[in-house]
């Protein structure tokens, strides 16, 4: 069941398309990964959701519901862009901003408290904002943004900032918040932090959607027949006997050990490369290649790059 | 609590809490109240000594020619040397000695010596009394006789009165009208330039904090520009408001004070001594019966101002003026990166306003010339120009005319303010020019 549907976004910009008939389909109770270059259009399509901006076109459903203005308080939003009073005191601040999602006072002030001393931050309440460093700052940017327990988080870029301690906590903690039901959207550049949280994911470039699905199905798509086995033993032999079934890529490694990549040209199956293989050398090692997203990022937006060329 | 009153509280309280705002709210009444009393307490309480004068008169023609006051005393010396005063004045106790030479009819100098600094009070005292004598004998020598001399004494005054609609006569005073005008259209500029310039900076400090986009996902941009149009003017407001309770605090407490000591009720006496400071003493010679006069003609003034329509209109005019440029200045914030891009959107709201002044010069002169007629009708300047023409007596219709086209032009600065603001909140490291402007206002969205 899918928690937000986008579809056929369009907004026009002065100069420029930002986006250009895009879908996004986020599924219930799940990491989304809305990923794309700098410039695609993420933080547009993310204000949009957040009501920030109206599209030209296109509709946006929550729930199946079409998204009205009572629904931010449904929403939490950390934008990549985020920043805090620098004259304002910690708490009052904290308080403030939960205070415009909607939430009665008495219930931010004991709820605060909570998140509070689990980030271990109850210190800095009467601190002015000023004297925190970014990554503290960014902690109470992440309390104020998930503290009114909002079915749909979208975070942008949050762990920029952070250190690998605090990152993993936050990390945790959004883990958390989608295996109590919440529904999350992540916007960010770092690819293995993408493969770690999440479940699906769309790609825009220029404005345009040019991948989506789940991580698992989208790896899948992007794997090549490819292997690589680690071995130690005569290549000359191995090769001469494999090379009419794969083309055959050796990468140096140190010590007795050959790494080969080898990648299947007319239909062989796994087992019977592995039947060829196993009596002319000793293998350690055998896996498929399943490219990473990181990969899988570069080759989608260059592919899309060189169709508009071929336009 | 609803979001927008949320932003008007949070704005009003960061800004009221501020040590320099309550530096300024503290500051200004006694700045105020200081400039009132000072001058009358220091012609009462700062001589409170009974100085006593030695004079040593070479010519013998000066008897009688200083007059004796309160604290000023003259004691002819007859028999002694300068040299043998100056040896013995430590114990003598003489605040001063007044040396005439025999020359004085030609060179018309005295010497006062003193082993102090001796005060313009009684320096005017004294050089006010021997022109008064040398102006005497002069004419003397003309052959003028004295009661002429006391006859060509004149102090003539104006006496305005004003019709009013049902034909009464009132006593007006054009200097009072022209004084509460300039004072309340003053303000107003003044207020306008220094809350405007607020909502600017605090729009910036949003922006450049990068907080901006964390509170649009909560509450509408529109909301948030006009929830801190309405903080700072409440802010504005309460600042005004305390310095007016404070002003006047302060004000009777030093009337309380001046008149406890100086044993009188009257607070005549105390402006009267705050007149013979400002006089240099020579006031002696109005005698209280004018001065009365003179504060009775005041106050009559001041009843035939319309005390009510002056407070409504200043109320009305300053918040209408103040929304009409608050939101512009939200609106440069909005598009700028910092302070000093904001140069070339200032220019437009800088002009009228300082356009405003000069008309409001002109117009206390020709209150209701075509010029000042038609600034105080076109809403840019209609709040300083209209405030110095009220107390002048203006037709209703014109006040309905002003005050409706300033309601519909504030409406629209508003709407338009909120477009550009909308668009430029979330804008960075854009340089804006006015063409970026206009396409901001065009967005739909």
């Amino acid at each position: 069941m899918e928690f937000l549907k986008a579809t056929n976004i369009v907004k026009q910009f002065a100069n420029h398309l930002a986006l250009d008939k895009v879908d996004i389909t986020v599924p219930e109770k799940s990491i989304f990964g809305l990923l794309g270059p700098n410039g695609a259009g993420k933080t547009t399509l993310i204000r949009i959701i957040n009501q920030i901006t109206a599209p030209d076109s296109g509709s946006i459903l929550i729930n199946g519901q079409a998204l009205k203005s009572e629904d931010v308080h449904r929403i939490g939003y950390l934008p990549e862009e985020r920043g805090l009073y620098k004259k304002m005191k910690v708490g009052e601040q904290a308080l403030y901003l939960v205070q415009l999602k909607g939430i009665k006072k008495q219930d931010a002030l004991r709820k605060l408290k909570y998140w509070f001393e689990k980030f271990e931050i109850q210190g800095w309440w009467d601190k002015k904002v000023e004297e925190l460093s970014k990554g503290m700052a960014q902690k109470i940017q992440f309390i104020t943004t998930i503290l009114h327990e909002p079915q749909l988080l979208i975070f942008d870029e949050p762990f920029s900032g952070f250190d690998p301690i605090n990152a993993n906590l936050v990390k945790q903690e959004i883990l958390n918040l989608r295996d109590k039901g919440a529904t999350i959207i992540f916007s960010t550049h770092n690819m293995s932090s993408v493969e770690e949280l999440c479940d699906h994911i769309a790609l825009i470039n220029v404005g345009k959607n040019i991948l989506d699905g789940s991580i698992h199905d989208i790896r899948n798509k992007y794997k090549a027949d490819t292997y690589q086995v680690i071995y130690r033993g005569d290549s000359t032999r191995l090769k001469d006997a494999l090379h009419n079934r794969v083309s055959f890529s050796e990468e140096p490694v140190s010590g007795d050990e050959t790494k080969v990549y080898l990648k299947k040209l007319n239909g062989s199956s796994t087992r019977e490369l592995i039947e060829i293989m196993n009596p002319l050398v000793d293998i350690v090692s055998f896996n498929e290649v399943v490219p990473n997203m990181n990969d899988i990022f570069i080759r989608a937006v260059e592919e899309t790059k060189t169709q508009d060329k071929a336009q | 609590m609803n979001k927008i009153g949320l932003i008007i509280r949070r704005e009003f309280l960061s800004r009221v809490k501020k040590k320099s705002f309550i530096i300024m709210t503290i500051l200004a009444p006694i700045l105020f109240a200081g400039l009132m009393i000072v001058p009358g307490l220091m012609a009462t309480m700062g001589d409170k000594e009974e100085k006593v004068i030695a004079v040593i008169d070479e010519t013998n023609i000066l008897d009688g020619v200083f007059h004796n006051d309160d604290h000023l005393s003259f004691e002819y010396i007859d028999n002694s040397s300068l040299g043998d005063i100056k040896d013995s004045f430590k114990e003598s106790g003489y605040y001063a000695i007044l040396f005439i030479p025999t020359n004085i009819l030609t060179v018309e100098r005295v010497q006062l010596y003193s082993d102090k600094q001796t005060t313009i009070g009684v320096n005017t005292h004294i050089s006010s009394d021997l022109n008064r004598f040398f102006e005497k004998i002069r004419l003397q020598q003309e052959n003028v006789p004295i009661d002429i001399l006391e006859r060509v004494k004149s102090n003539v005054k104006v006496e305005t009165k004003q019709w009013t609609s049902t034909g009464e006569e009132k006593s007006s005073s054009a200097g009072l009208a022209s004084g509460i005008g300039y004072g309340a259209g003053f303000l107003i500029y003044f207020f306008i330039f220094m809350y405007g310039a607020q909502v600017m900076r605090g729009v910036m400090e949003e922006k450049s904090s990068r907080i901006v986009e964390v509170i649009v996902s909560s509450v509408k941009p529109f909301q948030l520009m006009m929830g801190k149009v309405v903080g700072v003017a409440l802010v504005g407001l309460t600042q005004f408001l305390l310095w007016i309770i404070l002003t006047l605090v302060l004000i009777m407490g030093a009337q309380m004070l001046l008149v406890g000591d100086s044993g009188s009720s009257s607070s005549q006496e105390i402006a009267q001594s705050v007149m013979e400071s400002r006089t240099g003493g020579t006031m002696q010679e109005l005698d209280i019966s004018e001065l009365e006069q003179v504060f009775q003609d005041i106050s009559g003034a001041i009843e035939s101002v319309p005390v009510g329509l002056l407070i409504g209109s200043f109320l009305f005019f300053f918040l209408g003026g103040y929304l009409l440029y608050a939101s512009l200045f939200a609106a440069i914030g909005s598009a700028v990166d910092n302070e000093t891009d904001t140069q070339q959107f200032m220019l437009p709201i800088t002009i009228p306003l300082i356009l405003g002044i000069f008309v409001m010069i002109n117009a206390m002169q020709a209150p209701h010339a075509p010029l000042a007629f038609w600034f105080s009708i076109i809403p840019l300047t209609s709040p300083i120009v209209m405030m110095v023409r009220i107390p002048f007596g203006v037709p209703a219709w014109e006040l309905a005319l002003s005050a409706s086209l300033l309601i519909l032009c504030f409406l629209g600065t508003i709407w338009l303010a909120g477009k550009i603001y909308r668009t430029g909140i979330l804008m960075y490291g854009k340089k804006v020019n006015y063409a970026e402007l206009w396409k901001w206002i065009r967005y739909k969205n």
